[in-house]
């Protein structure tokens, strides 16, 4: 892209600029405004004028009794050094260092083995990986919740039949792993697909030549595709770090089934939600929302330096 | 994983809450003296829009008899969802000062939450100062304010009974216990005889079971407390002797401890996982339908008592019709919460077609209502029972002016205690130095009697 840029300046640059030339750049760049525009309003009515209503907001306190008052940076000296919330945050960091691996080398090896052309009922297969994305979150959590239950759930039923006693997958040494669990069954084919898709823009002479030079499937898979694929499991771990630092849906959920191991303030989203609609404490909720922000900002940017830096060595 | 958007939901709702505050010089309506019947006349033959929130099922039915007595108003139901969501968007339309409802329902215990950000209207000088004699004493007790404002009119009321299984108490011998002593007494009899079975369970996210149970045995925690001064006792001798009984119960292994309200709750009331369930009135018609496949095994009895020929019970749950201070429309508003409670067809309705237990004496000594013999109680008149416990219930009973925030706590604090079956005073404590914690930072004045 930078080389195209530059070949229309070199091409424009020295050209007379004729009234008319100018006229008509402008014009056109009232048109490439005028394509942006929707996206822009929407973009600023609906994401950065909230976005800075709500740091606005989390600069006050507004109490039950004694009515609203500007504090500063109060709610986020509060926030630095709230331990429910550093203890959500590191929650939702073990989580993700212990899902996002997994899932996303299930991912990958689903999308390489769909992609040998080996497997039979191709499309089939794909779609059945992916198709537990197509379930509303809500629902796969509702589904799992009754999978997993202590007492008539068929694992805990299967397991008394034999004489066995299932794990307590709503206990609290298991509940992140089976957190875990729903999220890599929900997300698994989404991943796949974007890595599958990625693979299906190698040229195919890549893969002759190889095939010429004798690289069998592995050679080819971890020589060719595996580094083809890194910008878009970049783009798949970035979106990870996200889902995984605003985990609420799941544990929002099993709460119903678990109150005494999901907490409130089980993961750093859900106790901005409490904060918010159970305690009235906006002003915090605010802050506390900032400060996740800041954190998924600073995950998502070591990330990428770490990875840039590799590929620049 | 980008389109997680149901995950950002948190986030954004955390987010767009506040944005919704922007207060823009929200009206409300100052409360008359007095209201002439002319005035009211006026009003109610004026066209208008009343907007109502509720999640009672098919209250359609009543509507249609308001505005059948008024044909003027026309009003517009809407089920912003049940409990918490329900006050978290009554909450945030409130404090944005637009779309909030001229009606809604509230609960009793989420009064006081109200009546703090000064959200409700007095109903008194709209003619509602007039009908406290047409209900039970402890249901207008709640919905009344100290200085005599009617905050809400009762809809349907829970005083607290015991639900058993007379198959398994007949199937071990074991006596309907009169006393929470024989209650213990029983509970490590029957879980000896089959370990399988539990006289009842201890739900340790049910923040309104466990203050039902403060209730009965006479500890009044928020009692007292009066706007921003707030009375805060959790740790009284009769708060403890409730904590350490549930407690020593859980210790002992003689209860479960299963969360409610969900699936798995559900399947252990149909298969007899629970002998008893301490419910109020309006669990008998709840049940007939979450544990439908135990019909006629159930019976209903008082509740366990902490002294001996006592009669003391206490309420669970219920709810009001509260008219919102922002109304456009406070007269139509305020006939509209009355006239629903209060016309004979209405109530009757409600009592006997949505199974809401009535808050109004005229029903509960009504032999077509209490004299109905339910099947599934193998033809108990359980509608009848309820009636007479509820003359039992101690009226005065105060809720905090923020009772989601004491539940929440109450679930990580003694819910989990007895849960994890470690020390239940000390989870009392906790629960206290919570509450007074939040409510300093709320700006209340903590006093502890």
């Amino acid at each position: 892209m930078t080389a195209t840029t530059q070949t229309r300046n070199r091409q424009e640059g020295p050209r007379p600029s004729t009234p008319t030339a100018r006229k008509l750049r402008r014009g056109r760049a009232l048109a490439g405004y005028m394509f942006v525009a929707p996206f822009m309003i929407v973009f600023l009515l609906m994401f950065l004028v909230p976005l800075l209503y709500a740091a606005y907001f989390s600069l006050f306190r507004e109490q039950l009794v004694g009515g609203n008052v500007f504090v500063g940076l109060e709610n986020y000296t509060r926030a630095f050094g709230d331990e429910q919330l550093w203890t959500g945050i590191a929650r939702v960091c073990l989580f993700f260092l212990i899902q996002v691996p997994i899932m996303l080398v299930a991912a990958l090896a689903f999308a390489l083995a769909l992609d040998t052309g080996l497997v039979r009922l191709k499309r089939t297969t794909r779609l059945g990986i992916f198709v537990p994305y197509a379930v509303p979150g809500v629902i796969a959590t509702l589904m799992w919740g009754f999978l997993y239950g202590p007492d008539f759930g068929p694992f805990a039923q299967l397991a008394e039949k034999i004489g066995m006693s299932a794990p307590d997958f709503l206990g609290p040494d298991l509940m992140l792993g089976s957190l875990a669990n729903i999220v890599f069954w929900e997300f698994t084919g989404y991943n796949m697909v974007i890595l599958f898709a990625a693979l299906r823009s190698v040229p195919t002479e890549i893969y002759e030549a190889a095939a010429v030079d004798g690289a069998g499937q592995w050679r080819i898979a971890w020589s060719i595709k595996i580094p083809a694929l890194k910008g878009a499991l970049a783009v798949c771990m970035i979106f990870s770090i996200i889902g995984a630092f605003q985990l609420f849906n799941e544990p929002q959920l099993m709460q119903s089934l678990a109150p005494t191991v999901i907490d409130a303030a089980y993961t750093p989203n859900l106790y901005a939600y409490n904060l918010a609609f159970v305690g009235q404490e906006y002003n915090y909720a605010a802050a506390v929302s900032f400060v996740l922000g800041l954190v998924i900002l600073v995950g998502s940017y070591a990330f990428m330096f770490a990875t840039n830096r590799r590929s620049r060595r | 994983m980008n389109p997680r958007f149901s995950r950002r939901t948190g986030l954004t709702a955390a987010l767009a809450g506040p944005l919704a505050l922007a207060a823009c010089g929200r009206h409300t309506v100052d409360p008359p003296k007095s209201v002439t019947q002319d005035q009211i006349d006026e009003a109610m033959r004026t066209p208008t829009e009343l907007n109502f929130w509720t999640w009672v099922p098919d209250i359609e039915k009543e509507v249609a008899l308001f505005q059948d007595a008024y044909p003027a108003i026309s009003v517009d139901i809407v089920n912003a969802g049940q409990g918490n969501p329900h006050y978290a968007k009554l909450r945030t339309a409130l404090r944005a000062g637009n779309g909030a409802p001229d009606v809604a329902q509230l609960e009793f215990q989420m009064i006081p939450s109200f009546v703090i950000t000064e959200d409700l209207l007095d109903l008194g000088p709209y003619g509602a100062a007039a009908i406290g004699d047409q209900f039970v004493e402890f249901a207008w007790s709640q919905v009344s304010g100290p200085n005599g404002e009617v905050w809400a009119i009762p809809q349907d009321t829970g005083p607290m009974g015991m639900l058993y299984r007379e198959d398994i108490f007949q199937a071990h011998g074991i006596e309907v216990p009169a006393t929470w002593d024989d209650f213990a007494a029983a509970a490590q009899r029957l879980h000896e005889a089959d370990p399988e079975v539990y006289l009842t369970n201890f739900a340790p996210s049910q923040g309104a079971f466990f203050a039902a149970m403060l209730w009965q045995a006479g500890a009044d925690p928020f009692g007292g407390s009066e706007g921003p001064d707030l009375n805060v006792d959790l740790t009284s001798p009769e708060a403890e002797k409730v904590a350490r009984y549930w407690g020593e119960l859980s210790e002992q292994d003689l209860i479960s401890v299963d969360a409610d309200f969900n699936d798995q709750w559900y399947q252990a009331l149909n298969k007899g996982k629970y002998a008893t369930w301490i419910a109020p009135a309006w669990a008998p018609t709840f049940l007939q339908s979450a544990a439908a496949s135990t019909s006629g095994l159930w019976r209903v009895a008082p509740l366990p008592q902490w002294e001996a020929g006592q009669a003391v019970s206490s309420n669970w749950g219920g709810s009001t019709s509260a008219v919102m201070a922002t109304t456009r429309n406070p007269i139509a508003a305020a006939v509209f919460a009355q006239f629903i409670n209060t016309d004979p067809q209405s109530t009757a309705t409600m009592a006997n077609e949505q199974f809401l237990y009535p808050p109004t004496k005229a029903l509960l000594e009504d032999p077509a209502f209490t004299g109905q013999q339910l099947e599934f109680y193998g033809g108990q008149e359980v509608n009848g029972l309820f009636a007479e416990i509820g003359t039992t219930v101690a009226p005065d009973f105060q809720w905090a002016p923020f009772q989601d925030k004491v539940y929440a706590d109450f679930t990580a604090t003694v819910g989990t205690g007895v849960a994890e079956k470690t020390d239940a005073f000390a989870a009392m404590e906790a629960w206290q130095a919570r509450i007074e914690e939040y409510a300093k930072y709320q700006g209340f004045t903590v006093r502890k009697p």
